[in-house]
């Protein structure tokens, strides 16, 4: 999941501290990395985006999965 | 309660740098409507890929470009370019506007006429004419610009034949300071060939030496170079007068006027010149070269790319969203370069065509072919666009209907909006039935039940 130390705020803006790196983020990819750091699974956070988001289920599973690819090559992830 | 509308996530590492010397700019303004007709229900209707025509756009274009050569020169005539754009309604916005005709090839000079063109309105251009189509012409008495000697000599064995003198003009390639020079058509200026091919036509006693005709480039962007073939052709004209005896009724200077287009390579926008930039010193230089007021020649003017590039737009749809092997996004798109010849020479600006947040991301926009080389944009900065998303694509509207290929996919429907905003197919997508009506199949390969 998420690595606790990442530091967000509601602008979209996240930190790692361990590498000095800083990201912008857009609306969706911000309320999944809180939710991340809330410790929902990717599948809880899969239905919330279902239930509140106009989205094919098909699409969104394919952005999710490239958005962990994203998060696991910029080292934002702890395993 | 209806869902809100979902974006994909997307995050950037940011980094800290120069400024860019270019600043920036936002080119992702959303065309939702093109001359008040949505975007949507264009693609609704029409399909998608799908190209669209401003008619109101082409009669602006066509009337500012009169209106700045004819406040500067007093005899000018524009004659469409056949090739640019052939499809007859476009055809036939042009000479409703008052243009005449310049064909390249048989069937073009045919469209001509079918569109009801005069024959005497019709130029006939290019290295191919064949022997039954220049005597079309002659019977016609359409304008013939000779390209090489063997034409030349045809011509004058064909209307011996006919009994008919042609009217003709030649094509005279020449050194206007802009290389790599366009000298495969016509004669050469500097190496004597244009005047030893003028000569010739006065001595045959077969032809009608009416006019000069020069096409130096295309996509020019140097106005000084048309001041030169300008001069070199009234060179000529004088030349014609004094030593043949035979007064030169036009010049026509060819086509060439740059759209506003972006060419590959260009490191932001290059600022072209604009047609009444071309029209100064074009017409200044013929007025200033000392013909009598009576004697100035017809200036004839083909321009074909100026007049259209930004009436067309190509609309079309996202296929689906791909991450390349060294981590660059792919957009594929449902329209490639089989439609859109031009994106080899141009980096066309797309717009979405539905509201987008700031984000944008950059992309590798690919066309829909199992071919490697179809590539729309090898870069582009674009809103995040989903599978169903819309876009825009701006300034298709010369070459890409004509110089379009059926290959893997069919050519799409084109639609021409009208000065009143309703909407025409122009040209229907192909079918199946279209792309086999011409193939036979042998006796022995057909299936046998």
């Amino acid at each position: 999941m998420i690595k606790k130390n990442i530091a967000t705020n509601e602008f979209g803006f996240v930190f790692n501290p361990a590498t000095g790196d800083s990201y912008s983020s857009n609306p969706m990819a911000a309320e999944i990395i809180q939710l991340m750091k809330e410790n929902l699974s990717l599948n809880e956070i899969k239905k919330m985006l279902l239930d509140k988001y106009e989205v094919d289920k098909m699409i969104l599973e394919k952005d999710l999965d490239e958005f962990v690819g994203l998060l696991k090559e910029n080292n934002l992830l702890s395993n | 309660m209806s869902k809100l509308k979902y974006e994909r996530p997307l995050i950037k590492k940011m980094h800290a740098g120069m400024m860019n010397k270019f600043g920036s700019q936002d080119e992702n303004t959303p065309v939702t409507h093109i001359d008040g007709v949505s975007v949507k229900s264009l693609i609704d209707t029409y399909g998608s890929p799908v190209f669209v025509l401003s008619e109101q756009k082409i009669r602006q274009n066509y009337k500012s470009a009169v209106r700045a050569f004819t406040t500067r020169y007093p005899k000018v005539q524009f004659a469409w370019s056949y090739k640019t754009h052939y499809n007859n309604a476009v055809c036939n916005i042009f000479h409703q506007e008052g243009s005449w005709a310049e064909v390249v090839s048989g069937f073009e000079y045919k469209k001509a006429l079918g569109n009801g063109v005069p024959g005497s309105n019709i130029i006939f251009n290019g290295p191919d004419k064949h022997i039954d189509e220049m005597q079309l012409a002659i019977e016609n008495d359409s304008l013939l610009h000779i390209d090489h000697f063997e034409e030349l000599y045809l011509l004058i064995d064909l209307c011996a034949r006919l009994d008919k003198k042609a009217r003709v003009a030649i094509r005279v390639n020449m050194d206007t300071g802009v290389y790599p020079m366009w000298d495969r058509f016509g004669f050469n200026y500097e190496n004597g060939q244009a005047w030893q091919a003028l000569t010739k036509i006065i001595e045959s006693g077969k032809l009608h030496l009416v006019g000069l005709h020069a096409h130096i480039g295309t996509y020019m962007l140097s106005t000084a170079a048309y001041g030169v073939a300008a001069t070199k052709l009234c060179d000529l004209a004088t030349k014609c007068k004094a030593e043949l005896h035979t007064a030169v009724k036009y010049i026509d200077l060819g086509g060439g006027f740059p759209s506003a287009n972006t060419l590959k390579g260009a490191i932001g926008q290059v600022p072209t010149p604009s047609v009444d930039e071309f029209a100064e010193v074009i017409t200044s230089t013929i007025l200033n070269y000392g013909f009598n007021t009576e004697e100035l020649p017809l200036l004839i003017l083909e321009s074909g790319r100026v007049m259209i590039d930004d009436a067309g737009y190509l609309l079309g749809t996202v296929l689906a969203n791909k991450k390349l092997s060294d981590g660059r996004k792919a957009t594929i798109m449902d329209f490639g370069v089989n439609i859109m010849f031009t994106s080899f020479w141009y980096d066309h600006k797309i717009s979405p065509a539905q509201e987008v947040s700031h984000f944008n991301e950059d992309t590798v926009m690919y066309g829909p072919l199992c071919m490697n080389i179809d590539i729309v944009r090898e870069t582009v900065n674009l809103p995040l666009l989903n599978r169903g998303d819309h876009v825009v694509v701006h300034k298709v509207g010369a070459y890409n209907m004509t110089q379009w290929m059926q290959f893997i996919a069919m050519r799409p429907n084109i639609v021409l909006i009208d000065t009143n905003n309703h909407t025409h197919i122009i040209r229907k997508a192909e079918t199946l039935d279209y792309l086999q009506e011409l193939e036979l199949m042998p006796d022995h390969l057909k299936r046998k039940n």
